[in-house]
């Protein structure tokens, strides 16, 4: 299943990390990711980080969905 | 964060259905790979937004719906044999194989338990010393990567009594093999977004290179899908075909190179039998020889009967996006998600559990 959770990571020791979802906080492992940083967002499945989800991209990304409803507005 | 109800806003998406309106000159079919995507766009009810001449067809992107029975009959009587403690991930576990389901043989007294990680099946493991631990290690490219993590853990901490049933599949070959089919009609594919982030936007060059199709790389909410719409829209419209990635906030076009090599070091690719498709080479995944002790069909002796399936199901069919689940005669009468026939209802993901649980009027 493709699943993925946004989550806050909160704490790094070696390969585990402390991550907040939703305000519950809970163990991951970041064995996946080179280097993961306490308040960086990640995408969580099945127990590991498997991306970092970059902000400026999202911006970006929602900049370009503006400019589509401006035009057709 | 941003908050993802940017990515949920209704007049924004409302705005997104009319540019696609102008922009969809002629009837175009586009599939979105992923059980997730398929949920995603009927719980937001894009097909109703779209227009008539955009239509969504589901593909096999579940990795439990194209598991064939043979695996799950395998399974099953993997989790009978005694002081084997048979894990796995929750959605298997009442998939129908030839007699019975996990669900069954774990009302029958086997030692079957859901977990959500590959590292739950290792804690358990760590817990019962006396027991075999196996993990149904079922996934695509998503998921993959958390199991070899997990084995090398294992490895690394010296826990013996664990070991990998791998059934898992990877998704570019399977997209190969949808497109080479004949009677498989696609304009444009809308790729998954999750196994996109570990394997990254370039693994898909061929799909335009030899296909001369679109394919956008989505996210799963609602606006996402529809850019991704639009997306491959524009590029019909234009000249030549690529790839994009929508979902840029999350997937990098060289992926998730560490895990995919960790993932690499454990796996290797083989040819897989997908269920209603067939044998696909290099589709699935494999143990690498180092690892061959970690393989529960190595470790334990298997024997399952031929399969038997139902021969009305039409999950096949479905898988490939040539029907919809209301064209097979068993959907909502002999098949629910209460009573599933084959995989495709069992799964949370599955078309057809999708199409009983938003589609039916």
């Amino acid at each position: 299943m493709c699943i993925g959770i946004p989550a806050k990571i909160v704490s790094v020791d070696g390969y585990t990390a402390v991550a907040e979802v939703g305000g519950v906080s809970r163990t991951i492992s970041v064995m996946l990711l080179d280097a993961v940083e306490p308040g960086q967002h990640v995408l969580l499945h099945a127990g590991y980080a498997i991306s970092a989800i970059d902000e400026a991209e999202a911006d970006e990304i929602l900049g370009y969905l503006e400019r589509i409803v401006d035009e057709v507005s | 964060m941003k908050s993802p109800d940017a990515f949920r806003d209704p007049a924004a998406a409302a705005a997104l259905a009319r540019a696609i309106e102008d922009l969809a000159d002629r009837p175009v079919t586009l599939m979105e790979v992923c059980g997730t995507h398929t949920v995603a766009i009927f719980k937001s009810g894009l097909r109703d937004l779209l227009p008539d001449r955009v239509s969504l067809v589901s593909g096999p992107g579940c990795p439990v719906c194209v598991t064939p029975v043979v695996d799950v009959d395998r399974a099953i009587a993997t989790a009978r044999i005694p002081g084997v403690l048979y894990a796995t991930f929750g959605d298997m576990m009442r998939v129908p194989g030839s007699t019975s389901s996990l669900q069954e043989v774990r009302a029958l007294g086997a030692d079957v338990r859901v977990v959500y990680s590959a590292l739950d099946a290792l804690a358990l493991a760590r817990a019962h010393p006396e027991r075999e631990v196996i993990l149904f290690a079922a996934g695509f490219e998503t998921t993959a990567p958390t199991v070899a993590a997990t084995l090398l853990q294992a490895e690394q901490e010296g826990v013996r009594n664990f070991s990998l049933h791998t059934v898992h599949k990877v998704i570019p070959p399977a997209l190969r093999a949808l497109l080479d089919a004949p009677e498989v009609k696609l304009d444009g594919l809308i790729c998954p977004g999750h196994v996109s982030a570990l394997i990254g936007s370039e693994v898909y060059a061929f799909i335009p290179a030899e296909f001369g199709r679109p394919a956008v790389i989505s996210g799963f909410e609602p606006i996402d899908i529809l850019l991704s719409v639009r997306l491959i829209l524009e590029q019909l419209a234009g000249a030549a075909p690529k790839v994009e990635i929508e979902y840029s906030r999350v997937v990098a076009p060289e992926g998730n190179r560490r895990a995919m090599g960790i993932l690499n070091t454990v796996f290797e690719p083989s040819d897989a039998e997908w269920r209603g498709i067939g044998t696909i080479p290099g589709s699935g995944l494999a143990l690498r020889e180092p690892f061959a002790h970690r393989d529960a069909l190595r470790r334990f002796e298997v024997e399952v009967q031929p399969e038997s399936r139902n021969g009305a199901c039409e999950c096949g069919e479905i898988l490939r996006g040539l029907k919809t689940p209301a064209d097979c005669r068993l959907f909502a009468k002999a098949c629910t998600p209460e009573s599933p026939v084959g995989a495709c209802m069992v799964s949370s993901e599955g078309s057809c559990a999708a199409y009983y649980t938003y589609a039916r009027s």
